[in-house]
């Protein structure tokens, strides 16, 4: 679970597990985390977290709320980032996500689950009903609802992610391909494929297409009455993995398939 | 209501991934009436699959009977809409209570809901209806763009300003819809009609694409591979597979090969009084 911590002048204070789905900031008493300095504002902010994921946003306070550095309204709040009121210091730190993540369930990261309103009230009313210990676990479980934006509750467990799902990267291993024209107008020009694909011959004639994947690279047949010929031999009509030195010919024009160190 | 068969070209691919053991998504499609329909299932042990198999095979069924005699672009006097529109409306409320029926009823499906995307072209336009976070993408004169509008926490909140796209991309709650198929006794699809163009290519995809792989990436395949649809719907997929294919992939490609505009006149009425 996400957490601050609390610092003046470089000596921490106290840390704060981000428990709630709205946990407010402020001078007065009734604030979740009190910060009794005459720079802080009555109500001076909150951070909004829902899931994994913090918002922290600026309640119109006085001297304002400052991130890295920055004067900001509304901030969706990154590990380490440093939240600065009056003379204290506010540190967030994030979920150890990939490690909690490893002991999870994986395959249920990522299943699309529906939100809605209906399912909130229910959540609420159990919440409250719940001693803290309970409570700290029912937000942990049910998730926290999003009223920042208006929506609701998740209706199922989300288990706490593992970082997610970009695109992984091309591996950085793999070795760059390229062609060399060895007949036609253009022969000895060559051509890097860096691209993920890359097409070549005439639209309408006969086109094939050079697709780059982690296991290397790939001529699919695209359109065109004959499919082309790689070493003298016409390719099926399913992927042909290249190999280093291979010969195409397609369109009438012969080029060479090599792998650059 | 003319046949389509010969003005759009259609190619899906639809594959479990790399991490599934099985596949929760469905496609469906008429191409004589102009039809998709695609369905990214949720629930547990398999209730999601059965659910967005509901959803296609409601929606494709009902819509080919109701659409066999009728001219979809005629404006409905009722609702002051077209026709097929008000059609759409009830054939995907149809398949929402079915669903939710089911789900009911009994306790293995209990809680199992869908995403849906349909898309029914029909004199020169295409009517889309969606919920939830399965997309429609337009590939014109050379440019992708997003046709709709995912239902879904992360939207809402880079639409608040609580997010900008880039941030979007690292959020850890990209699974969350905020509507869906099945899940509610009673549901409002959103949907919106747009002009068609001769030399149009319409994906419709599940997440399990678009978050695998780059706008970019799509809209380059759907370039140099546009020649031959049925290759670039595979090489969508596999290119999501070898992202990590983390998720169900699926996807439809529609082709508009030439104008379809629907019949009007006398004539028109003749004829479909006389079919």
């Amino acid at each position: 679970m996400a957490k601050l911590i609390l610092s003046m002048d470089g000596l921490v204070l106290k840390e704060i597990p981000l428990t709630k789905e709205r946990t407010t900031i402020g001078r007065k008493p009734h604030n979740d985390i009190q910060i009794d300095n005459l720079a802080v504002s009555g109500e001076h902010a909150v951070i909004v977290t829902i899931l994994n994921d913090s918002f922290l946003e600026d309640l119109g306070s006085t001297n304002g709320t400052v991130v890295n550095g920055n004067p900001i309204k509304k901030h969706f709040l990154q590990n380490n980032d440093v939240v600065e009121l009056g003379k204290y210091k506010l540190k967030f730190v994030g979920e150890a996500a990939p490690a909690a993540g490893a002991s999870t369930d994986k395959s249920d990261f990522e299943k699309t689950m529906v939100l809605r309103p209906s399912a909130m009230r229910t959540t609420d009313v159990s919440k409250s009903a719940a001693g803290p210990a309970q409570r700290a676990a029912a937000v942990q479980h049910a998730a926290a609802s999003a009223t920042a934006t208006g929506v609701a509750d998740a209706t199922k467990t989300v288990p706490p992610a593992m970082p997610a799902a970009a695109p992984a990267a091309r591996p950085a291993g793999q070795p760059l391909g390229a062609i060399q024209l060895l007949s036609g107008a253009n022969a000895g020009k060559e051509l890097e494929l860096t691209k993920p694909l890359t097409t070549l011959g005439k639209p309408g004639v006969q086109v094939a297409v050079l697709t780059r994947r982690p296991q290397g690279y790939f001529i699919t047949h695209v359109e065109g009455a004959a499919r082309p010929n790689v070493n003298g031999q016409q390719i099926g009509p399913a992927p042909h993995a290249l190999k280093d030195h291979d010969v195409i010919e397609l369109a009438g024009v012969k080029m060479e398939f090599f792998l650059k160190g | 209501m003319s046949d389509l068969a010969s003005t759009l070209e259609i190619a899906s691919c639809t594959d479990p991934g790399m991490v599934r053991s099985h596949n929760e998504d469905s496609i469906a499609s008429d191409p004589a009436r102009g039809l998709v329909v695609l369905a990214d299932g949720m629930g547990g042990y398999n209730a999601g699959e059965v659910a967005s198999g509901m959803a296609t095979t409601v929606i494709v069924t009902e819509m080919r009977q109701i659409l066999t005699g009728t001219e979809p672009h005629q404006i409905d006097p009722r609702t002051n809409q077209t026709i097929a529109a008000r059609l759409l409306r009830e054939q995907v409320l149809k398949a929402n209570s079915s669903i939710y029926q089911a789900a009911q009823s009994q306790p293995q499906y209990a809680g199992m809901g869908t995403t849906l995307v349909v898309s029914l072209f029909y004199d020169n336009r295409v009517l889309v209806a969606h919920l939830g976070d399965s997309r429609l993408y337009l590939m014109r004169e050379n440019a992708l763009r997003q046709v709709t509008r995912d239902h879904s926490l992360l939207q809402e909140q880079i639409d608040s300003g609580l997010l900008t796209l880039e941030q979007a991309k690292n959020a850890q709650h990209k699974n969350l819809v905020t509507k869906a198929l099945g899940i509610d006794p009673s549901v409002e699809p959103e949907i919106h009609e747009y002009p068609t163009r001769p030399g149009d290519i319409y994906l419709l995809c599940s997440d399990g694409l678009c978050d695998m792989v780059e706008d970019e990436d799509i809209g380059m395949t759907l370039q140099t591979l546009g020649a031959n649809l049925k290759l670039a719907a595979q090489q969508l997929v596999q290119m999501a597979n070898d992202n990590g294919g983390r998720d169900n992939v699926s996807v439809i490609l529609v082709r508009v090969l030439r104008e379809y505009p629907g019949a009007r006149g006398v004539m028109a009425k003749v004829f479909a009084w006389l079919k």
